[in-house]
């Protein structure tokens, strides 16, 4: 580090915590932006929770591109920023450099395993959540024809897919899965007309519910499943509120209090491997005013079974990232 | 008789285009409630008061050079390539394939290997959009601009199902081995005593960025191809009555155009990433038209405007990290230069065209 760059982040740190003594946290949000409804946004929730019930202030950032990753990263823990969080999978090569050169800042990385020893590393079980949502869907459907709505087709879309595919399965070994990717550019996450078109396909080759992991491309899944009658399924945070009566369930991936749990717990962050599944309420399915009429009592037992053996590993989903494949289509 | 003096042309109309552009996005801030002199002192100060903005900066400048050299190549022959955003992605997977299954223990190998592997194939995608366009008349433009989704496409089916390594989340082939990582600006300049970010990833492809400016002016005016570009460029009828073959000299400067476009890869890819993300380019294929735009299509002007561009990108990445400037508005920011300086170039030739008429009628 040259001088000129020592004296750079020390001015910068002490134009930042001019207003607040301690440490403030961090939080780089990834490329699809703050607001997209879905991922980054929970992340943003998390964050504001905990600025709202502290009154403390954080830093953030919404990325611009690709170099910036390592850039951010750096200029925080320089700042003096502590913890610093990042939302996103895509942090990970950055994290792997930086980590070692700021010994005493922590960090957290979501969606993603990141072996350092000031390194939070929070993976979800998505496949678990998307288990649960796939029976629920199949023991709605009545066409026996559930659809899949993913938004990138990149490997972890894939794997709520596949969890997706075995949970219906499960419930009804018959039943057909149509399963479409938006595209194959980061656009693909905030594409909602193309969202719609891909759910009226599917509904027309048969599906009446249909799941989306497509994050802003999801809104327009959703808005075609309720005009065209029948039942979407929301993914990240609860969507039922979005279309009441239309959205069967959601997956929720708590990535808000995974967010929240790192700023709450400050400096003292507890580095290592935190697993989010359905066994410590980082995964689930929504169950609220606005879809509580469309889940019967015996779809709710089965699910909640299926679950209590997910968490006591009695049944195992498969995990398409195991092995990148997926034993049922 | 030229309406103005040729540095009226090359300085002045950029020159009040930019500030026009500051002016409008100056009333921008304002109007969201931040201040427009502080914004500009820490875009100034963080892309060009330290080592390590000035690494960032130049970093992409570099990438800019590349594709803006790479548009004005194809201009000069009156072809229209934007297609540098996906000749770019496909530079990328050479880079990636050329590091990750050659043998290649250096740098000083691995630099010009590379450089080939991006060339190729770069210009591998430019070879289709320049065959129907000379061949069957199919539009350039039309051609390149479906060509960018064809490679996003390709390069997603390859690193998603082929070149990811097992159980990794991400879209991305391996890192490179130790041996293709270049040095950066950092590690050349350390020797001789100057002490230079090691956190930035500006790194030697600029020197060979500068080289490329040096060649392409080389090539466009001081050899027989380069002439007959120009002349191809400057009509068509006049050219292949001077015996030029028109086909040959699209097919001849489209590559070209897009084995400079794919050199770029070997900056992001090689230099910074040292691995093949997906969205490696992220748009560096439609700012180097802009770029050329701006540069007037001159090796050199696109150096300037490349470095522009570079204090541009770092400047607005220190703006979004210090203000609560959204970062939207940044890119409203970056929007205003290319709109002035590029499409509006006429709204400030015109009255200054008039303005120098009129001193010369007077004196």
């Amino acid at each position: 580090m040259t001088m000129m760059h020592k004296f750079f982040g020390a001015a910068a740190a002490l134009a930042l915590t001019a207003g607040a003594a301690a440490a403030e946290p961090a939080l780089i949000y990834d490329l699809g932006g703050k607001f997209d409804k879905s991922f980054n946004e929970a992340a943003h929730t998390g964050a504001q929770k905990w600025a709202e019930e502290t009154g403390e202030t954080y830093r953030e950032i919404e990325l611009q591109s690709e170099a910036q990753r390592e850039q951010a990263l750096r200029r925080f823990a320089e700042a003096g920023a502590n913890p610093i969080v990042m939302a996103g999978f895509a942090f990970g090569s950055a994290l792997d450099e930086v980590a070692d050169d700021y010994p005493d800042t922590k960090f957290a990385i979501i969606d993603m395993v990141t072996d350092k020893p000031n390194v939070r590393s929070v993976v979800f079980n998505e496949h678990e959540g998307s288990y649960l949502v796939g029976m629920l869907a199949a023991m709605k459907s009545e066409s026996g024809t559930v659809g899949f709505v993913g938004g990138m087709d990149i490997p972890l879309i894939r794997k709520f897919a596949c969890g997706y595919v075995q949970g219906a399965k499960a419930a009804n070994p018959d039943a057909t899965v149509i399963q479409n990717m938006t595209g194959t550019t980061p656009a693909a996450w905030g594409d909602p007309v193309k969202g719609a078109e891909l759910t009226k396909a599917q509904i027309s080759q048969g599906a009446d519910v249909v799941y989306h992991a497509a994050g802003g491309t999801g809104v327009g899944v959703l808005q075609a499943a309720a005009d065209e009658g029948i039942l979407g399924i929301g993914v990240d945070s609860n969507q039922n509120y979005m279309h009441p009566g239309k959205v069967l369930t959601s997956m929720l991936k708590r990535v808000d209090n995974a967010v929240y749990e790192a700023f709450s717990a400050g400096t003292d962050l507890e580095t290592g491997i935190q697993v989010m599944g359905i066994a410590n309420g980082g995964i689930g399915y929504a169950i609220d005013e606005n879809n509580e009429a469309l889940i019967t009592a015996e779809m709710k037992a089965a699910v909640d079974e299926a679950a209590a053996k997910i968490a006591s590993g009695e049944l195992v989903v498969h995990d398409y990232m195991a092995d990148s494949t997926c034993p049922v289509e | 008789m030229d309406k103005m003096p040729r540095w009226a042309d090359v300085f002045l109309i950029p020159l009040i285009s930019l500030l026009l552009a500051a002016g409008l996005s100056a009333l921008v801030i304002l109007a969201i409630g931040e201040n427009p002199w502080a914004a500009v002192k820490m875009m100034v100060s963080g892309a060009l008061g330290s080592t390590y903005g000035w690494g960032y900066t130049l970093y992409y400048t570099t990438n800019f050079i590349f594709t803006g050299l790479a548009v004005a190549v194809a201009y000069h022959a009156r072809l229209f390539n934007i297609g540098g955003e996906g000749q770019a992605m496909l530079g990328g997977l050479g880079v990636a394939l050329a590091c990750l299954y050659l043998p290649l223990p250096h740098w000083l190998l691995a630099l010009p290997v590379a450089a080939i592997g991006a060339a190729l194939f770069g210009a591998a995608w430019a070879l289709i959009p320049a065959y129907l366009q000379a061949k069957r008349g199919s539009h350039i433009v039309i051609t390149t601009i479906m060509f960018n989704f064809i490679a996003a496409g390709l390069l997603n089916y390859l690193l998603v199902n082929l070149l990811r390594p097992v159980g990794s989340m991400d879209p991305a082939t391996d890192k490179f081995p130790e041996g293709t990582h270049l040095p950066t600006l950092h590690d050349l300049l350390a020797p001789i005593g100057i002490e230079f970010s090691k956190a930035a990833p500006a790194n030697v492809t600029f020197v060979v960025a500068l080289l490329a400016c040096l060649a392409v002016w080389l090539l466009l005016w001081r050899t027989r191809l380069g002439y007959e570009i120009r002349a191809f460029g400057h009509s068509e009828p006049a050219a292949v009555y001077a015996g030029i073959n028109p086909v040959k000299i699209t097919m001849i400067a489209m590559l070209i155009s897009g084995g400079l476009a794919g050199l770029m890869a070997v900056n992001n890819v090689m230099g910074e990433a040292e691995r093949l993300v997906l969205n490696a380019v992220e748009g560096a294929g439609f700012i180097g038209i802009a770029v050329a735009l701006m540069g007037r299509n001159h090796p050199f002007g696109v150096l300037i405007a490349a470095l522009l561009f570079g204090f541009l990108y770092q400047g607005g990445a220190e703006l979004a990290l210090w203000t609560s400037i959204p970062r939207e508005l940044i890119v409203v920011i970056q929007a205003l230069v290319i709109l002035f300086t590029g499409a509006l170039d006429h709204m400030v030739r015109m009255p200054l065209e008039r303005i120098f008429l009129s001193l010369r009628k007077g004196a």
